[in-house]
This record gives structure tokens, sequence and C-alpha cells, in this order.
């Protein structure tokens, strides 16, 4: 590509100003055009107005050498006089679709940031009613789904209830089996202190029951199912098929969003529960390891110091979580609107807004249960 | 008439296939021209399966060709052929006088320069604006000052019909027509010699369609650039096709219409002078 340099050169001719311009005016040889045609003008010292460009010495030209070529004789009534008539056709086409580009928006910073607070606060608050009456319409559809029962599309329900909660055994198992090992040894550790190295049980399974089993079990399902419903539901509206649904007259809240929520709530207590078990597990594999415990005796250390009321503050929360997950996974599902990329973008926001609001709807609970004193 | 007939005459006409003239041509078009595009014995195959075999193709500089085949025939596959994003495991591609199996790196990347897709629905990269997208080619490949690489986006915009505010656009805010327009701009961002279009006017309402066609005349002769299109389009053949290629029994057959016309082979008959082949065909009269 590296032909001869684009030259500038300015001349007077009749009294005129006059531009030569010689070389190759292509795309690729244009790189600090700019600056060199400056420091030609300065050397001249003369003006920028009414220029005649002699271009016919140029050997090479495209759109992009023509435009820079006519910016350089101020605009596209400059007079141009050229060699070839390819030349003239380019200069042509050029002149004919000039145009001031707009330059390049750089908003003062503060208003920037208000742009974005404004923007983001009318989001929120779209987000947040479009949100209720997506809520008004489950709830109606869930009554009608009551009063029919055959509306609750048990066969969507079981398929789903496969993916969100058989599919799901393993990686819940292993993660919450890990965590009861992590907390029995974290407990063993800091309660040998003071030789209460025995409470390492009551911190197992107060720990699990309560919280730990359900929040995991809650965030793992978020992040495979809860992102599974906005990407499935998403899919579907990229490829119009939710209105499609519309149009032949299903409603897309009860085949695609009730069966979701309804898995969804009927699994996590179930989810719940197996994680309860394996943390379990794991925290009495670590205490055999770690305080020579027998398996009989941390599970009868449990059965004597930890109340059923453990347990059943974790169940409580279970399904409600579900609902959330699955609630705020297919919401986002639906908010997707034209490119696949929105899927994308509206899964991980989806992923982001159910644990958010899974660790939201845990404070409050505490706050219930303190209340409630259990 | 030829649905059931084509196959047992396909088998028939295999041994006495047409003769043809160098570069799959019915007459000789090249008139001294240079050969842009130049495919030689070229099989493509996916497994088993050959879509293409020894098939030879010339394009001419500064001519427009159209792309055409039944479904199936590989229109699409020869066109990623070509520009590269398929293999080919026979034969030659020589583009611009280069066999493009030859080149890597710089030479690769020099090539790529000088050519310009424009895809079905566009292929804009939906996260940069109009503006962004024609501008990345002209980053990568030259890298000027951003004010001098914005006019010439500002210009590319202006040339292919685009209203000088589509360019702050994204391309999920155009309608399919300007995603089209938009995708030809970032296409002629480095002034390509080579412009290959792919299904340059399906989606187009007739007039938008016929607009584009105008376009894409225009820019031909303006820039002089030559353009290889696939097309389904029976309007676009005719309204700007120098000549046209058919891909028939793995290979193409070139010629201007009036020759294809002429060429006895059940399916270019049908296509041509099939119900909408007349129509389109009354239309140029």
């Amino acid at each position: 590509m590296a032909d001869a340099q684009p030259t500038i050169r300015y001349t007077q001719r009749a009294g005129k100003p006059v531009i030569e311009v010689a070389g190759t005016w292509t795309v690729f040889s244009l790189r600090g055009i700019r600056r060199m045609a400056e420091k030609a003008l300065a050397a001249a010292g003369a003006g920028k107005a009414d220029r005649i460009v002699d271009a016919k010495k140029v050997e090479r030209l495209d759109t992009a050498g023509a435009l820079e070529i006519l910016m350089l004789a101020g605009g596209p009534d400059a007079q141009i006089e050229t060699a070839e008539k390819a030349h003239a056709d380019l200069f042509k086409v050029v002149q004919d679709n000039m145009c001031e580009a707009p330059p390049e928006r750089h908003p003062n910073w503060l208003a920037h940031w208000l742009e974005e607070i404004g923007r983001n606060t009318v989001h929120l608050y779209e987000q947040g009613v479009n949100l209720a009456a997506f809520f008004g319409e489950i709830l109606v559809t869930f009554v009608e789904a009551c009063l029919h029962p055959k509306r609750f599309r048990l066969n969507a329900v079981v398929r789903q209830m496969y993916e969100v909660w058989i599919r799901a055994l393993v990686i819940v198992g292993v993660l919450t089996f890990l965590i009861g090992v992590v907390i029995a040894y974290q407990g063993v550790q800091q309660l040998k202190q003071f030789g209460a190295e025995t409470f390492t049980v009551e911190a197992v399974g107060i720990g699990m029951f309560r919280e730990l089993g359900v929040l995991l079990t809650a965030i793992i399902v978020a992040g495979r199912s809860g992102s599974a419903f906005t990407a499935q539901i998403g899919t579907m509206q990229v490829n119009q098929e939710v209105d499609a649904m519309r149009t032949i007259g299903l409603n897309p809240i009860e085949w695609l969003v009730m069966p979701r929520i309804t898995a969804l709530v009927i699994s996590m207590p179930l989810l719940a529960f197996w994680g309860d078990m394996t943390g379990l597990l794991g925290g009495a594999v670590a205490c055999t390891v770690y305080l020579d415990f027998t398996f009989v005796q941390f599970f009868e250390r449990l059965r004597d110091t930890v109340g059923p009321w453990h347990f059943y503050v974790g169940m409580i929360k279970a399904p409600v979580f579900g609902a959330v997950i699955a609630i705020v996974g297919c919401f986002e599902g639906l908010q997707v609107r034209g490119s696949a990329e929105s899927v994308g973008q509206l899964t991980t926001k989806s992923v982001v807004e159910s644990i958010f609001c899974v660790i939201v709807l845990d404070a409050i609970f505490s706050i219930i249960f303190l209340l409630a004193g259990v | 008439m030829a649905e059931t007939a084509a196959p047992a005459k396909e088998h028939a006409e295999k041994p006495a296939s047409p003769k043809l003239l160098e570069g799959g041509q019915l007459v000789d078009h090249r008139d001294g021209r240079d050969v842009v595009l130049k495919l030689r014995g070229v099989r493509t195959q996916f497994g088993d399966n050959i879509i293409h075999d020894n098939l030879d193709f010339d394009v001419f500089r500064g001519e427009i060709v159209g792309l055409v085949g039944g479904s199936g025939t590989g229109k699409s596959v020869l066109l990623r052929t070509i520009i590269g994003l398929n293999g080919h495991t026979k034969g030659t591609i020589e583009m611009l006088g280069v066999d493009i199996s030859t080149l890597h790196g710089q030479a690769e990347r020099a090539m790529q320069a000088r050519t310009g897709v424009q895809f079905q629905d566009g292929a804009l990269f939906s996260s940069l604006s109009v503006t962004d997208n024609i501008i990345v080619p002209v980053r990568e490949h030259v890298g000027l000052e951003e004010q001098t690489m914005r006019d010439i986006a500002a210009l590319k915009v202006a040339m292919v019909g685009l209203p000088p505010d589509a360019g702050d656009k994204k391309p999920s805010e155009l309608s399919g027509g300007m995603r089209k327009r938009a995708s030809l701009a970032r296409a002629l961002a480095l002034d390509p010699d080579l412009l290959f279009l792919d299904e340059p006017t399906a989606g187009l309402d007739p007039i938008g369609a016929a607009h584009y066609d105008e376009l894409v005349k225009d820019l031909n002769k303006s820039l002089g650039v030559t353009i290889l299109m696939v097309t389904h389009d029976l309007d676009s053949l005719y309204a700007v096709c120098d000549r046209i290629a058919v891909l028939l029994d793995k290979r193409v057959v070139v010629g201007t219409i009036d020759e294809l016309l002429g060429f006895d082979h059940p399916w270019v008959q049908e296509y041509f002078r099939g119900p909408r082949g007349r129509a389109a065909a009354k239309q140029q009269e």
C-alpha cells in the first residue's frame, strides 16, 4: 500500500491561491495528514477560503482521500481540477455526500452524572410498576388456576421440577457438604480456645438449618434456574414465540410463568432440605476427623441441643425464596425486546436481582422471627 | 414441469455437460479486464457431502455479478468460501491476483482491507453506534485521527443514503433496510476493490429494494468497485447485474440473462421463464 506519500503545496496562480495535491490519497496514506496540512498552510502563510485545488498529479484516490482534499479546500464547493475522469467522478460523489460530521459529544461530567441518575431513577420506577403489574397478573392467573386446577399445567410443572430440582441435587449437595465441613473446621478451631469445641455441633446445626442451607441453595438456584428462566423466555421473546402464543389465545403467564413458579416453590424446600442434610453430613464428617466424635455422638448431640424450630425457620423461607427467584427470572425474560444482546443483559440482571431479593428477604425474615421469638 | 423430470434428466445430462469457456462462462465477456476473482477447480465439502466440485468462476474488474441457485446448492457456502470463512479442499481461489490460501498475517489483513462484505441481516456490532461500526475497520487497518475517521464515517453514511442522524444510533434502533445500508457503509469503509453482498434486498419492500438496487449500481459506477452479490431477487438481477452466475450440479454457469435464457437446463429455464421471472423481465422492458 505504501506508494507515493500524499503531498500538499500552497501556491499562487494568476493571483489566486491554489492547492496542489499529489501522490497517493487513499485511506491508508492519510495518517497525520491534517497536521501536515496545517504546517504547509502555516509555511505558505495563506488563508483557507476560496481555493482552487489542482489534483492532476494525484496518482491514487479513494473517497476518504477525496474527502480530505475537499476539507483542505474548505468544503464541498471547492473547485477541483483533475486529470482522470475516475477521479472527477469520485470527487463528485464525495461532494454530493459531504456533510459536517457531528463532533463527538463530550458532555460535562456533572450533566452526564445527573442524566445517569435521572435515567436510572425513572427506570427503577418503571421497573417497580411493571413488576407490581406482573405480580398482579400472576395472582389473577393463580386464582383462576385454583378455580380450574387443570390450568396448573401439571406436565409443564413436572418437567420444570426435573430441571430445577433433580438436576440441581448434585451441585447443591456437594456445595453444602463442603460448607458444612468448613464451618465445622472453623468452629472447632475457634471454640477449642476456650474448651467449648463440642458446641461445633450447634454451630453447624443451627447455621445450616436457619440460614446457610436455604441461602446457599437459593443462590445456586438463582444462578442456574433463575438465569435459565430468563434465557428461555427471553429467547422465545426474540423469536416472537410469546407473541405467537398470545395470538393463538394461550396466556404466556399461564403457560410459561406459572409452571416455573409452581415448580420452584415446590422444589426449593426439597432442595433446601437436601442441602441441610448434606451440610450436616459435612459437619459430622469434619467432627469425626477433628473432634474424635462418632457419627452417633454428633447426631445425638444435634437432637438434644438443636430444636425443631431452627429447622422450620429454614423451611418456611425456602418456598418464598423459590417464588421470588422464579418471578424475577420470568419477569426479566418477558422484558427482553428485540435483539439477542438483551437476552444476555437481562439474564445477568435477573441473577443479580434475584440474589439481591433473596438476601433482603432473608434479613426481613430474621427480624420477623426475632420478634416472634423463634 | 421439471419437478419430477429433473433428477432423471440431470443424470442423463452429466456426461454431456455444456461446453463452458474459461471461468464457467457461456460467452467470453472478459474484454481485456483484470480478473479480480478467479476460482479454479474448487471443491468444498462438509464431511463426505461435496457441495461444489471442480468449480471455475471468474469475476472481472468493475462488473456486478449476481449469484443464484436453488436452495441447498451452496450459494452462501460459496460466498463464505470466497471470503475465507470456509475452507476449500481442492483447487485455488485467487483474489486480486493472489491465492488466498497462501495469505497469512499481514498479507491476509491487507487483503481483508481490500474487500468488503455485507452480511444478510447487517451483522453490525450491536454494542456500537453506526458511526463506530464504520470506524472499526478504519481504526483496525489504518488508525487515523478520531475526527478524520468520524468525517469518513459521516461521508459513508451519506453515501449509502442514510440520514445524518443515523450515525449516532445503535443497530437495534434501525429498521431492517437501514441496517442493511449501515452494513454496506461499513463494508465500504476502506473503499474496497471487491464488495460481497449477501441477499442485499431480501426482506425489503419493493420500493426499498428498487432504491437499494439503484444505490448498488451507483456505487459500482462511481467508485468502480467490483460487486458479487448473492440474491434471489429477480428484479435486482435484471436491474443491476451485468452477468449472472448460476450454481448447477456443483459448478457455476455464468452468462448474461439473455445467454442464460438460451441455456438448456430445466432449473435455469424454470427460474427465468417461471411466472416471477417473466414478470421481472416484463418490468424491465
